[in-house]
């Protein structure tokens, strides 16, 4: 059978399955096996490599990104299931070269070490905020609590979202 | 994680007929514990029908005055809800010890109910275990069993269930509404998980080809006196060594309509209408709450390393309780124990 060369992978390849995503703003169309995560799908395909992963089991946070606004863990989480959804990535953050005021906060006060956690620590401190339930630095670290900082800067991280939290 | 077909079911109907035609199939919502399991090998299912987008997202007040929860309701948004946080304080109290922000944004709750133990011989493939393969054994007996229980074992199987909302449900009388097959079916909370027995590989009495559609609660919230208390080796994002969920109807400081509900410490949700029974009617006080906790551990057997939750659990109970009569339920963010 003749196969043109700009057929989508998908169907020349039944396990695969077209999926359209907007990723920090773009439209990605991705012909994906079922079996791929959006934190694969991020960094393998896309090469966002901003995102990371840590425990790759949805203990560490490192993987955390905004899927419809809402922080959920990468890792846990498969492309095919997201299908038109909108996701954010640490990469989506700033606009015109301006850090979201998350960022900043987070250099404002040294809010990490190694800065592996970041990102993840990044895009839930964003969620959070969105969900607009913490009201104190309690608040704070308990519902941050599914972002492990292995360098331990946790005092650091709470006075920054502490910061941008005020701000927002 | 093994390679799997994948397919959408547009409603109940439809999933219902996915999941009767192959056998190895498996529905997947959050897929916080099930795509968890699969990179570890212990499930690996040939298909997952993916019911994420099923019209089972509302939150409704009932005729008969309780509430009426969608099974894919988010964890998050259920914890939150006004009406939850209102009239079932214990039920949101329950899910917001339980997890992170972000599994909780992830979790529904119909997936919630079936997640499986965390018993380590479980996860971990290179080892016998009885859940996961029938007939191979239970190191856990002997091993490393600090999370494992200590009512309703038997000599298969010593797992817990590892859910917080779970035991907040079991207190407060909830319902699971489930379809399949064979039309709907109702089944109360505290009947919908099993003990181990001889056959541990079923967690629960849901029938693999049935769905659950809705978790209903009665009028009755206990929003007065009540409180979730979760005692664990983190503050914050670790499983329950023991919880309890407390809810008292008070009069005058007798107790009228007592809840008392374990987590950690059994195959389910752990209730016991005995226990309850000897504190209705009674003062309200730490002695009867003592013989409650009494009643509720007399057959309680510990493994070695999880032989202290007896005494944890025999503590926890009775600050539970006292924490629900004094109207001071457990904070789940400031962690100082009232």
């Amino acid at each position: 059978m003749a196969r043109s060369h700009t057929a989508p992978a998908a169907a020349l390849f039944p396990g695969l399955i077209s999926i359209e995503l907007t990723v920090n703003g773009a439209k990605v169309k991705l012909d994906i096996a079922p079996w791929t995560t959006l934190l694969d799908a991020l960094r393998d395909r896309m090469g966002l490599m901003g995102t990371k992963k840590g425990c790759d089991h949805g203990q560490c946070g490192a993987c955390t990104v905004l899927v419809d606004g809402r922080r959920v863990n990468s890792c846990l989480t498969l492309a095919v299931m997201k299908d038109g959804a909108e996701v954010i990535t640490v990469e989506g953050l700033a606009t015109d070269g301006v850090l979201h005021p998350v960022q900043q906060a987070f250099i404002d006060h040294d809010a990490f070490q190694c800065g592996y956690c970041t990102p993840g620590q990044i895009c839930s401190a964003i969620g959070l905020i969105a969900e607009g339930k913490a009201k104190t630095p309690d608040d704070i670290r308990e519902l941050m609590s599914g972002n492990i900082c292995r360098c331990a800067a946790y005092p650091n991280i709470v006075a920054a979202i502490q910061q941008a939290m005020d701000a927002s | 994680m093994n390679n799997f077909q994948y397919s959408r079911a547009t409603d109940v109907a439809d999933a219902l007929s996915q999941i009767a035609s192959d056998a190895s199939a498996k529905f997947i919502a959050g897929g916080t514990n099930l795509v968890d399991l699969m990179k570890y090998d212990v499930e690996h299912p040939s298909r997952l029908i993916d019911i994420s987008h099923l019209p089972l997202t509302k939150i409704e007040e009932t005729t008969a005055g309780g509430l009426r929860i969608g099974a894919l309701v988010p964890n998050s948004d259920l914890a939150w809800h006004p009406l939850v946080t209102e009239r079932y304080p214990l039920l949101s109290s329950a899910l917001l010890a339980g997890a992170s922000a972000q599994l909780r944004n992830m979790a529904s709750t119909g997936g919630n109910l079936l997640q499986r133990t965390r018993c380590l011989y479980f996860y971990d493939v290179a080892t016998p275990c009885n859940k996961r393969e029938p007939g191979s054994g239970c190191p856990a007996k002997e091993g490393i069993n600090r999370i494992n229980a200590i009512l309703g074992t038997s000599d298969a199987c010593i797992a817990t269930h590892p859910s917080d909302m779970c035991v907040a449900l079991a207190a407060l009388d909830a319902e699971v509404h489930v379809a399949g097959p064979n039309g709907e079916r109702t089944i109360a909370l505290v009947d919908f998980h099993r003990l181990p027995g001889d056959t541990p590989q079923r967690d629960t009495n849901l029938d693999p080809k049935e769905i659950i559609t809705a978790i209903e609660l009665p009028p009755q919230g206990f929003s007065k006196h009540y409180t979730y208390l979760k005692i664990r080796d983190r503050l914050s994002y670790a499983f329950a060594l023991v919880s309890v969920a407390a809810a008292l109807r008070m009069d005058n400081g007798t107790t009228r309509d007592a809840r008392l509900a374990l987590g950690g410490v059994a195959h389910k949700p752990w209730r016991n209408p005995e226990a309850e029974a000897a504190l209705n009617g009674q003062a309200a006080n730490t002695d009867t709450f003592a013989r409650a906790a009494d009643i509720v551990l007399h057959e309680a057997k510990g493994f070695g390393r999880n032989t202290f939750k007896i005494d944890l659990a025999r503590r926890t109970i009775i600050r539970a309780l006292t924490q629900a009569m004094n109207g001071t339920p457990q904070s789940q963010s400031s962690k100082k124990i009232a």
